[in-house]
């Protein structure tokens, strides 16, 4: 394939796929609107820091712990995948035998997807990020030009992770009709290790190593600290992201290849 | 009213013999509850460090809110999630027809249709979580607490599925509100921590408009022995107000519903 010709197929796809998630927006702003939890957890921990034990019990103060939640929100409403519940729905639906006969891989187009819909959900996450600001303006900040980027770069990585992760679930749906089950499953130890409901200074230290072990802390609290200019406290947070990276990219394409030849069209 | 019982056993009979085809599901279901409970065990021991505490109360009374909060939530999944989450898909596929010619109340059929046993594991482990903290946290257990705790659980219990079903109604006017339930789930994760956790303002928030105050918060004081009367009486009352609202707003509703493709 040309480069040409993939720019081409990347630009059809992401343009039509952007349209279709536009019919959806409503559904799209409840679902951004559905990530409140770090809210939520910014209110419990900004009582703590006011009860008086003070900002180093926490190792973050007010500011830091505000921009820290706001980031995470952030970084989770970009980071988001949903490749097992689209996957399966066109499997039991019979949709994925047209997609396979196409000569483009049915992934690609999940990816564009995803892309789209993250494009829909811009300017809902951007009317929310300008509510949080309003009612509390000083914790408003703007990131230098070199935190933006990085974060930037990490929220990708970080997508990126979270597409493999779910597609090598979703793949799973060759040999089993379960695999929004195991999703579930997944989304526990990320919903407690990633940062999402607290932040990693609070942790205490075994638990933080071994959550460093996994790949959860660097799909919110990594890019997140990134983009609030909290002080770092990874490292080698890229090197362990693109790690993950070169191990999910090979083992998703090795299922896929298994799983592929184990398809037998649903309902045919 | 003995129609009524004789349907709903027959209901959750017929339920529970097609769950129980899918027994890896519960197995799912446990290892889920199990891996929830553990984690947010871990994310409230983080509130208490040392001279920290979460909005004054004791490590064991914060369990009891916590307990609460598994039970509703094995509450939610055992019966609200199966049922209220098809009202969308009757609206959308206009099967709501059928339903509506039963000669059986709509909101009832709607409301305990299936019953599913994933939630069961999350009921009983709360229950016992409810008991085991309370009674570690110095709590005399008197068969009127008891009675009162449970008046309180009911209510919460009232006051959940009128939030539910009142917000799956609105399906009616604009079909794909599925995830507004969603939005609904995620802010009731503010449940899991006693309310006077929170900052001042969110407070009252979080009992008037997202009765939050009242579903977790006001049964872990019942069996605690801190509630007073007048909360006790708000608690009722606003399981009725509850209620009733979302009673009526079927009733409304209904009368816009033109079923599909027409």
């Amino acid at each position: 394939m040309t480069i040409a010709k993939g720019l081409r197929i990347a630009r059809v796809l992401l343009s039509s796929q952007y349209a279709y998630m536009l019919e959806y927006r409503a559904e799209i702003a409840l679902w951004a609107l559905s990530g409140v939890v770090p809210f939520i957890m910014l209110a419990l921990w900004s009582q703590v820091d006011a009860s008086g034990a003070g900002p180093q019990a926490l190792g973050l103060n007010r500011l830091q712990l505000s921009r820290y939640f706001l980031s995470a929100f952030i970084v989770r409403q970009f980071s988001i995948a949903w490749v097992v519940w689209a996957f399966e729905e066109d499997a039991l639906q019979g949709r994925l035998s047209h997609a396979l006969l196409q000569p483009l891989h049915p992934l690609w187009r999940y990816l564009s997807a995803h892309l789209a819909e993250q494009a829909t959900r811009l300017p809902f996450v951007a009317a929310l990020v300008g509510l949080f600001f309003l009612l509390q303006p000083d914790t408003a900040w703007l990131p230098s030009l070199g935190q933006a980027l990085s974060a930037v770069l990490a929220i990708w990585m970080a997508f990126a992770i979270n597409f493999l992760l779910q597609s090598a679930i979703a793949i799973l749906c060759f040999w089993s009709e379960r695999a929004s089950a195991l999703e579930r499953l997944l989304y526990i130890p990320y919903l407690f290790l990633s940062g999402l409901v607290a932040p990693l200074e609070v942790f205490p230290p075994g638990v933080r190593a071994f959550a460093l072990w996994t790949p959860f802390p660097y799909l919110i609290a990594f890019p997140a600290q990134l983009l609030s200019g909290n002080p770092l406290t990874f490292r080698g947070g890229f090197a362990a992201m693109a790690a993950w990276i070169a191990l999910l990219l090979p083992l998703v394409g090795l299922l896929w290849k298994a799983g592929v030849r184990r398809y037998s069209a649903m309902g045919a | 009213m003995g129609r009524y019982l004789l349907t709903l056993r027959r209901f959750w009979a017929t339920a529970l013999a097609s769950q129980l085809e899918y027994q890896l599901n519960l197995l799912i279901d446990l290892v889920a509850m199990a891996g929830n409970l553990a984690g947010s065990l871990f994310v409230l021991s983080l509130f208490y460090g040392p001279g920290r505490s979460l909005g004054g109360w004791s490590w064991e009374a914060a369990l009891v809110v916590l307990g609460t909060y598994t039970v509703l939530d094995g509450v939610a999944s055992s019966l609200l999630r199966p049922n209220l989450s098809t009202i969308v898909a009757h609206v959308q596929q206009g099967s709501l027809d059928f339903i509506l010619l039963k000669p059986i109340d709509s909101q009832f059929w709607l409301s305990f249709r299936t019953f599913s046993p994933a939630g069961l594991p999350e009921i009983v482990t709360g229950l016992g979580l409810i008991l085991w903290a309370a009674v570690k946290a110095g709590a005399e257990l008197s068969p009127v607490r008891c009675l009162a705790t449970g008046l309180m659980l009911g209510a919460s219990l009232v006051i959940l599925y009128s939030l539910w079903f009142g917000l799956a109604t609105t399906s009616i006017w604009f079909v794909k509100t599925w995830n507004a339930t969603e939005v609904l789930r995620a802010a009731l994760t503010a449940g899991r921590y006693p309310i006077s956790a929170y900052p001042l303002r969110l407070r009252s928030l979080l009992t008037v408009v997202l009765p939050v105050a009242f579903l977790t918060t006001v049964p872990a004081e019942a069996i605690l022995g801190r509630a007073s009367l007048s909360t006790g009486a708000a608690s009722l009352l606003m399981a009725t107000v509850c209620l009733l609202l979302c009673r009526g707003f079927w009733g409304f509703a209904l009368r816009f519903y033109t079923s599909a493709s027409s």
